[in-house]
C-alpha cells in the first residue's frame, strides 16, 4: 500500500514497451532506418505525454525520472545573484536542490505551511499570500509543488501562476505525485516548467519528463549531444519513453478533465477506499488521526498518527505480515528520521515519528483495505500492550 | 515466559560476528529478522573543536550498514536499520561525557548493552513479533533449573571473554537472549563466515569505542559541547603528590584516568601515575593525586548500582573472582555488602582500580553479578 513509492507497471506499458527492448534497437540519433524507428517511438511518447500535460510536443523534455526533472529545472534557471522561492514541505529533489544553491550562495526562501490542526483545510499548503510577500525584484524561480507526497494535499498551484505571471517570475512545479490523479493542464496551472515521473503513474523506473515552456531559458545539466533539443544530452531510453508515453495516455484517460482541480474527487473510487481505510482506522484504533486530513487532497493518499506508538516498530511490523506502507524518510543509512513534511506542519517530534503514510493504487480493492484496516490494529495494540509506556 | 515463538531478530552490525550469528540461526531452521540500530551520526560533530569534515568512523557508518544489508539479502531475511540516536545519546553519550568531566573513567559499552541491545532492541523485537534477541557477544548462557536462574558464563573462546560488558542483564533479559558464538573461537567464526561466503568474513575486528573513530576521547567531549553549545567545565586543579606537595597543575580532569603515565606534566626522577582524581564536587575538587606504580596498588574495592545473575542476592560473605578492567586477569576477593554498597577484600593488591568502571564477580565461568566502581 505504497504506490506513492512506486505503481506497478501497467501491463498495456509493459507491452507497448516490450518491442523496444526485444527487437527495435535503434538509437534514435541515428539516421538509418533502425534509428528513425526509434525516433519516431520516441517522438510517438513525446506526443502522448504533451497530451497529457495539455502543452505542445516540443516544450517536452525527457529525463532519467522526477529528480532529475526538478534539478534540470532549478538549476537549469538560477544564477548566481537569484532569488528562488520554495517550500519547506517540497520532495529532496527539490528542497536538497535548494539548500545546495543556498550553499553556492544563491538567496533562497523556504514557505511555511499551515499547520497541522485537524479543522485546518490549509494544513500543509503554502499559503499564496506568503508567496506574494516573499517576492523580490530578483526572485528568479517559483518552485512549488502540485501535490504532496506525503500527506497528499493539493497546492494552489493555480493561483501561484497568477502570482508568478504577475510578478514575472518563473514557476516550476513537482508534478509528480500529481500525474494521473488528478487533471495538469500546463496552461490553466500557468507554470513554466512542470515535472512528472514515470514511476508513480504505473509506467516504468527510470524515466520522467519536464515540461519547458516555449521560451524559456533553460541551461542544461549534462552536455554532449544536442539530444531533447539541447537540453539533456544523452542517448535517449527508448523503451523507458515508449512506456511513459503510454502511461501517459493512460493517466489522461483516468483523470476526468472536466473537473481539475475539483474536490469532487472525493467521489471517485479511489476517494471512497480510501476513505473506508481511514474511517475503519480511526474507528478502531483510539488515539490516532489524520495528518491534514481537512485539506484537499489527492485521493489515493492517506497519512494517520498513532499515538504512544513507536513508528519504526510499527512499520516493520506491518512490514513483516505484508503490508508496506512508508514512514518518514530515510536518511543514508536507511534508518527513519521523522518527516520533513510533518515536522514542517508543526508536529511535535513524536507524532511526526509516529505517522504512516498509506498510499492506494488502482488496484486496490475493499478487501486489501480492510485487511490493513485488521493489521494495522492488531499491530497498534500489540506495540502499545508490549511498551504502554513508551514515548 | 510461555514457550518463546519461533522468531528471533538478530543484532547485526556488519561485522563478522553478527553476520555468522544470522547465518548460523538461519541453518537452524529460525525465522529471523535483521535489525542494525542506527546509534550515532559520525558525520554530527564534522567541523567542531578540531573534527575533520570529513570524518570517518565505523559506528553505524554507511558502509557497515550496506555489509549487514548484503548479508541480510544473501540470507534472505528481512532487514531493517532502527533508528535509535535520541535514546543513545541519552543513555550512553551524555553519562559518558558526565563521567569523564567528572574525573571517572566510563565504560560505555556497558551502557549501550543495559540500554540499546538488551533493553530497545528487545522491545523493538517483541513488538514487532521476535521474542528474543541474538547477538554476535561472545558469552554462554543457559537456564539452570537447580536454581531456576538463567546463567551467564565465560565463552568458549576465552580471548574474546565480553561477559565483563554483560552484567548488566536481568533474569528476563538473559532469557530472551541468545548468545551463538558462545562455543565457538574467533578463528573458528572466520572459517565459518569464509566458507558460507558470508559478505563481512573478511572485515577487521572492531576495537575502539564505536562512536568515538580513532579513539580520541577528549576530543570528542570537547567537539560534543562544542556541538550542544555548552561550555567545556572548568576542571583545572592541582597535581599533587601523595604526601599532599602540590607539584603542579592540571588544564582539567577528564584529561586524566586512574594508572595514566604520559601527559602529566610534570618532571620526576621516578615514574608517576595518576593515582587519585577528585572530583568537581568533592572537598579536594579538582585535585589529581599522582605517586609510584606502588602507589597504584588498593586491597578494596567500593561498587554500587549493582546486578545479581547467579544469584538473587549476595548475603554474608562470599569468595570470588573479581575482574575490574576488560582485560584484567581476575583476583581472589572476599565480597559482603554494607548497607547498599558492596565491599570486596583483594587477596592481593590491584593495580589501578578505576571509578567509573565495572567490577565483575566470577565463579569459575559463572558471572555470579558486578556493579560500578566508585
Amino acid at each position: 500500500m505504497d504506490a506513492n513509492a512506486t505503481t506497478s507497471l501497467s501491463p498495456e506499458v509493459f507491452e507497448a514497451m516490450r518491442p523496444y527492448m526485444l527487437e527495435n534497437f535503434g538509437n534514435p540519433s541515428s539516421i538509418h532506418y533502425q534509428g528513425r524507428q526509434a525516433h519516431a517511438a520516441v517522438e510517438q511518447g513525446r506526443g502522448r505525454v504533451a497530451a497529457l500535460l495539455n502543452c505542445d510536443r516540443s516544450e517536452i523534455v525527457f529525463t532519467g525520472g522526477g529528480t532529475e526533472g526538478d534539478n534540470l529545472a532549478i538549476f537549469g534557471l538560477m544564477r548566481p545573484g537569484d532569488h528562488l522561492i520554495t517550500s519547506t514541505i517540497e520532495h529532496h529533489a527539490v528542497l536538497h536542490t535548494a539548500e545546495h544553491l543556498q550553499r553556492r550562495g544563491i538567496e533562497v526562501t523556504f514557505l511555511p505551511v499551515g499547520g497541522g490542526g485537524a479543522n485546518d483545510s490549509n494544513a500543509c499548503r503554502v499559503d499564496p499570500d506568503d508567496l506574494r510577500r516573499a517576492i523580490q525584484p530578483n526572485t528568479r524561480l517559483i518552485s512549488i509543488m502540485m501535490a504532496n507526497n506525503e500527506t497528499g494535499t493539493i497546492q494552489a498551484v493555480e493561483e501561484i501562476g497568477k502570482l508568478a505571471a504577475e510578478a514575472e517570475v518563473y514557476f516550476h512545479t513537482d508534478a509528480v505525485q500529481a500525474a494521473g490523479k488528478l487533471t495538469i493542464d500546463v496552461g490553466r496551472i500557468g507554470c513554466d516548467l512542470l515535472t512528472i515521473a514515470g514511476h508513480k503513474m504505473y509506467g516504468p523506473q527510470g524515466v520522467g519528463a519536464l515540461y519547458v515552456r516555449r521560451g524559456t531559458p533553460l541551461e542544461p545539466l549534462f552536455f554532449g549531444g544536442a539530444h531533447e533539443r539541447q537540453r539533456r544530452a544523452g542517448t535517449e531510453n527508448v523503451a523507458g519513453i515508449v512506456g511513459l508515453g503510454t502511461a501517459a495516455e493512460l493517466a489522461a484517460a483516468a483523470t476526468d478533465p472536466g473537473a481539475p482541480f475539483n474536490p469532487s474527487f472525493g467521489l471517485s473510487a479511489l476517494a471512497k477506499l480510501r476513505d473506508r481505510l481511514e474511517n475503519g482506522i480511526l474507528a478502531r484504533i483510539e488515539d490516532s488521526g489524520v495528518n491534514a486530513g481537512n485539506a484537499p487532497r489527492v485521493p489515493n493518499t492517506t497519512n494517520l498518527w498513532f499515538d504512544h506508538v513507536d513508528g519504526e516498530a510499527l512499520f516493520i511490523a506491518l512490514d513483516l505480515k505484508g503490508l508496506a506502507v512508508s514512514g518518514g524518510s530515510a536518511c543514508a543509512s536507511g534508518a527513519a528520521e521523522p518527516s520533513h513534511v510533518l515536522t514542517a506542519m508543526g508536529l511535535p517530534k513524536d507524532r511526526a515519528k509516529a505517522s504512516l503514510r498509506y498510499s492506494l493504487t488502482q488496484d486496490s480493492t475493499e478487501k486489501e483495505v480492510d485487511a490493513a484496516i485488521e493489521l494495522t490494529t492488531a499491530a497498534v495494540g500489540r506495540l502499545r500492550e508490549i511498551a504502554p509506556a513508551y514515548a | 515466559m510461555s514457550a518463546p515463538n519461533n522468531t528471533i531478530a538478530v543484532a547485526m552490525s556488519g561485522g563478522v560476528d553478527s553476520s555468522t550469528v544470522a547465518a548460523l540461526l538461519k541453518a537452524e531452521g529460525y525465522e529471523l529478522v535483521g535489525l542494525t540500530m542506527q546509534l550515532w551520526n559520525q558525520r554530527r560533530l564534522a567541523g567542531h573543536a578540531g573534527i575533520p569534515e570529513q570524518v570517518r568512523g565505523r559506528c553505524c557508518s554507511i558502509d557497515d550498514v550496506y555489509d549487514a544489508r548484503r548479508v541480510a539479502e544473501d540470507l534472505g531475511i528481512p532487514y531493517y536499520v532502527v533508528n535509535q540516536q535520541d535514546r543513545f545519546e541519552r543513555d550512553v553519550v551524555r553519562p559518558f561525557v558526565k563521567e569523564y568531566l567528572a574525573g571517572r573513567t566510563p565504560i560505555p559499552c556497558s551502557l549501550c548493552n543495559d540500554h540499546l541491545k538488551f533493553d530497545q532492541l528487545l522491545i523493538t523485537a517483541r513488538q514487532i513479533g521476535a521474542d528474543r534477541i541474538a547477538t554476535g557477544h561472545y558469552a554462554r548462557n543457559e537456564y539452570d533449573p537447580g536454581r531456576n536462574r538463567w546463567i551467564l558464563k565465560r565463552p568458549a573462546d576465552a580471548s574474546k571473554d565480553q561477559t565483563y560488558f554483560l552484567f548488566g542483564l536481568t533474569q528476563q533479559q538473559l532469557s530472551r537472549t541468545l548468545f551463538p558464538l558462545g562455543g565457538y573461537t574467533k578463528p573458528r567464526v572466520r572459517e565459518i563466515a569464509a566458507e558460507l561466503g558470508l559478505a563481512s568474513a573478511n572485515k577487521p575486528d572492531s576495537q575502539e569505542i564505536c562512536f568515538i573513530p580513532g579513539g580520541d576521547y577528549k576530543k570528542f567531549i570537547d567537539a560534543y559541547l562544542d556541538e550542544q553549545g555548552e561550555a567545556m567545565p572548568d576542571s583545572s586543579g592541582e597535581l599533587v603528590s601523595t604526601s599532599g606537595e602540590v607539584i603542579g597543575q592540571h588544564h582539567g580532569i577528564h584529561n586524566f584516568t586512574i594508572g595514566q603515565r604520559k601527559g602529566l606534566g610534570v618532571e620526576s626522577p621516578t615514574a608517576l601515575y595518576v593515582i587519585q582524581i577528585a572530583g568537581s564536587t568533592s572537598e579536594k575538587a579538582n585535585q589529581v593525586k599522582v605517586g609510584s606504580e606502588d602507589d597504584l596498588m588498593q586491597s578494596t574495592l567500593h561498587a554500587r548500582r549493582l546486578n545479581w545473575v547467579s544469584i538473587p542476592e549476595l548475603h554474608g560473605e562470599m569468595r570470588v573472582k573479581i575482574k575490574i578492567r576488560h582485560r584484567h586477569e581476575p583476583a581472589w576477593a572476599t565480597i559482603r555488602m554494607i548497607d547498599t554498597e558492596l565491599l570486596a577484600q583483594f587477596d592481593h593488591p590491584q593495580r589501578a582500580v578505576t571509578p567509573g568502571q565495572a567490577s565483575v564477580f566470577y565463579d569459575g565461568d559463572e558471572v555470579i553479578g558486578g556493579g560500578w566502581i566508585v
